[in-house]
C-alpha cells in the first residue's frame, strides 16, 4: 500500500506544484493549494493513473461517498477502490 | 470627450491629410491635439465617435507576427504546404497554410496548456502583440469600459477532435475534466477578457467565413456608440486536424494543390489556422494619450442572403459592399484597394466579381482587389481579421498585397487583382471583404490617417 500512497502524493503534489515532501495527510485541498477546478483534475488523474471510476460530484463534494477533507482521506478512498477492483 | 458639435468637425473623406477644424470648436480642438501636433476630432457630426486601430497582432502560416506576415505578403510568399498532422494520411486534401512546427511550450506553461486549446493560444499570441503595440494597460474605469469580441467557426476543433478519438476510437470511457471549457467558442474571449482585465461587452460570434468581419463590426460599433472605450476584436480558427479537414473534404470544394483565386485555373479553396487580434480604440481616447493610430475603421455593413445555404449571391455581396460604403461615408471613386474574399472556388469569385464590378460601375476597372488566401489560406472564421492586416499594409505601407498564383485571366474575374507581384500604390480608403456559407456578408471599411 506504500506504493499506491507515493503515487497519489506525487499526483497531489505534482497538481499543486510543491515538493511531495511539503505535503502532510492533515492537509486539506485548501492548504495544499488546489482549488475545486484543481481538484477535479487531480481525481481524473487518480481515475486514469489507478484505472478507478471516482463517486465525486463537483457540486456537492461534501455528500459524495468519496471524503476529500484532507489528503489522509483521499489516500484511504482511493487505497479503498484499488482494493475493491482487485 | 464632449466635443462640440459643428459642421467643420466632420472628418474629411479622402485619407492622408490632417483634417482642417474651424474656430468655432476651439476649446474642444486644443483638447484633441495630438502629440504629433495635428488638430484631429474625435467626432462625427451625427455625435458617433471615430474608431482608432491602435494595435494589431497575428499568428499565421505566414508568419508568428505582424512584420514577419508584411513581409510575407510584400514578397508573395505563399505559406500554404503539406500538412503535419495525426492520420493525414487518410485524407484527400493535404496541403493546408499550417503554423507550422507548433510547440505550445515555448509560449504557455503546463497549466495552461490544460485550459488552452489552439484557437485559444493563437488567440493569446495574436492578442499579446497588439496590445503591446497598442501600448494600453486596462486598469481602473478604463478595464470596466472595455472589451472583447471575437469572431470563430469551430472554437476549439482539436479538443472535440482528440477527445472523440479517445472515446470513439480507442474505446475510452474518461475524458479530462477541461473539455468542455477548452472547445466552448467563447474561451478564446473569455482568457482575453481574464488576461488583460477587460470587464465591459465580451462575446463571440460565429458566421463561418465572416466572423471575424461581423466580430471587428461590432467592436467598431461598440466603441462608435461610446459603449465601449476600447475594444479588443478579430479572430481565430484552428480547424487544421483529421476531423477539421475531412469535413471540409465532404463539400468537394477544396483544392489538393493550390488556392488561385480569380485565375481561370482556379479550383478549389485551401484551409489555414491562426488568429489576428486587433485593439479598436476612440478615437480622442488614443488621441489625448499620444497613441501611434495605425488606420481608422470608418464603416461596416452586414446583410443575409436568404437563398441559400452554400452558394453566394452577388446581389447581397453588391448590397454589403455599398451599405458599408454609405456607412462610411466614402464614394465609390475614393476606394483604392479591396481585400477580398476570394476563395479560389469557381462560385465565389466569379460572384464576387460581378459584386464589385455592379457596386462600384466604371471605378470598377481602377481599383485594386486580392485575395491573400492564395499566401495565408483561408482562415475560415479567422480569415476576415488576418486579412485586414493586408488592408493596413495598403493604408500604411502603401503595398498591396498580391494574388499569388494566378495564372490564366477569368473573363468573369476581369478586374485588377494584383497578380502574383506586390505593388506599391498609394490609397487612401480600403475594403475587406467577407461571405459566408450561410448567405451571410460583412464588409468592413478602413481609412488612412
Amino acid at each position: 500500500m506504500t506504493e499506491i500512497r507515493d503515487r497519489i502524493i506525487q499526483i497531489i503534489a505534482e497538481q499543486a506544484m510543491l515538493d511531495p515532501a511539503e505535503l502532510r495527510p492533515e492537509m486539506s485541498p485548501q492548504e495544499i493549494g488546489i482549488d475545486s477546478m484543481g481538484l477535479v483534475e487531480s481525481i481524473f488523474a487518480l481515475e486514469e493513473e489507478f484505472d478507478i471510476s471516482v463517486p465525486f460530484n463537483a457540486n456537492a463534494p461534501e455528500t459524495s461517498d468519496f471524503d476529500i477533507s484532507t489528503l489522509a482521506s483521499i489516500i484511504a478512498a482511493v487505497e479503498k477502490l484499488v482494493a475493491e477492483k482487485a | 470627450m464632449n466635443a462640440k458639435k459643428s459642421k467643420g468637425d466632420k472628418p474629411e473623406k479622402t485619407g492622408g491629410k490632417t483634417e482642417k477644424v474651424k474656430g468655432k470648436v476651439k476649446s474642444a480642438t486644443s483638447r484633441a491635439r495630438s502629440v504629433l501636433g495635428r488638430v484631429i476630432m474625435g467626432r462625427h457630426a451625427n455625435g458617433m465617435r471615430r474608431v482608432a486601430i491602435t494595435g494589431m497582432g497575428t499568428i499565421n502560416a505566414l508568419g508568428r507576427d505582424v512584420p514577419a506576415t508584411f513581409e510575407a505578403m510584400r514578397e508573395g510568399r505563399c505559406g500554404i504546404g503539406p500538412l503535419e498532422f495525426r492520420d493525414v494520411d487518410r485524407l484527400a486534401v493535404r496541403i493546408g497554410g499550417q503554423v507550422r512546427d507548433w510547440d505550445a511550450e515555448t509560449y504557455f506553461n503546463r497549466q495552461q496548456i490544460v485550459l488552452y486549446d489552439k484557437f485559444t493560444q493563437f488567440t493569446l499570441i495574436a492578442a499579446r502583440e497588439a496590445v503591446e503595440q497598442s501600448g494600453l494597460i486596462f486598469e481602473g474605469e478604463l478595464g470596466l469600459r472595455s472589451g472583447v469580441v471575437l469572431g470563430t467557426a469551430a472554437g476549439g476543433m482539436n479538443t472535440w477532435d482528440e477527445n472523440y478519438r479517445t472515446v470513439y476510437e480507442e474505446g475510452k470511457n474518461r475524458v479530462h475534466p477541461f473539455v468542455v471549457p477548452k472547445l466552448m467558442n467563447n474561451a478564446a474571449a473569455s482568457h482575453l477578457s481574464m488576461e488583460y482585465g477587460l470587464m465591459g461587452p465580451s462575446f463571440t460570434v460565429a458566421t463561418a467565413c465572416a466572423s471575424s468581419n461581423h466580430a471587428m463590426g461590432m467592436a467598431f460599433n461598440m466603441v462608435r456608440s461610446g459603449a465601449a472605450a476600447v475594444m479588443l476584436t478579430g479572430g481565430s480558427e484552428a480547424m487544421l486536424c483529421f476531423g477539421g479537414v475531412k469535413a471540409w473534404e465532404g463539400l468537394r470544394v477544396m483544392s489538393k494543390d493550390a488556392c488561385r483565386p480569380f485565375s481561370a485555373t482556379r479550383n478549389g479553396m485551401v484551409q489555414g489556422e491562426g488568429a489576428g487580434v486587433f485593439v479598436f480604440e476612440d478615437w480622442e481616447h488614443a488621441v489625448a494619450r499620444g497613441a501611434d493610430i495605425l488606420a481608422e475603421v470608418v464603416g461596416f455593413s452586414m446583410s443575409a442572403d436568404a437563398q441559400d445555404i452554400v452558394m453566394p449571391s452577388a446581389i447581397g455581396a453588391q448590397r454589403t459592399i455599398t451599405g458599408a460604403m454609405m456607412d462610411a461615408q466614402l464614394r465609390p471613386e475614393e476606394i483604392g484597394y479591396i481585400n477580398a474574399h476570394g476563395t479560389g472556388t469557381a462560385a465565389n469569385d466569379k460572384t464576387e466579381c460581378a459584386a464589385v464590378a455592379h457596386a462600384f460601375g466604371h471605378h470598377a476597372d481602377r481599383l485594386m482587389i486580392s485575395s491573400t488566401k492564395s499566401m495565408h489560406g483561408h482562415l475560415i472564421g479567422g480569415t476576415g481579421a488576418v486579412e485586414l492586416l493586408a488592408c493596413i499594409m495598403a493604408l500604411r505601407d502603401g503595398v498591396i498585397a498580391p494574388t499569388i498564383g494566378y495564372e490564366e485571366p477569368d473573363p468573369e474575374c476581369a478586374l485588377d487583382v494584383v497578380p502574383n507581384e506586390a505593388r506599391e500604390a498609394r490609397v487612401g480608403a480600403v475594403l475587406s471583404n467577407a461571405f459566408a456559407f450561410g448567405g451571410l456578408n460583412a464588409v468592413i471599411a478602413l481609412r488612412k490617417v
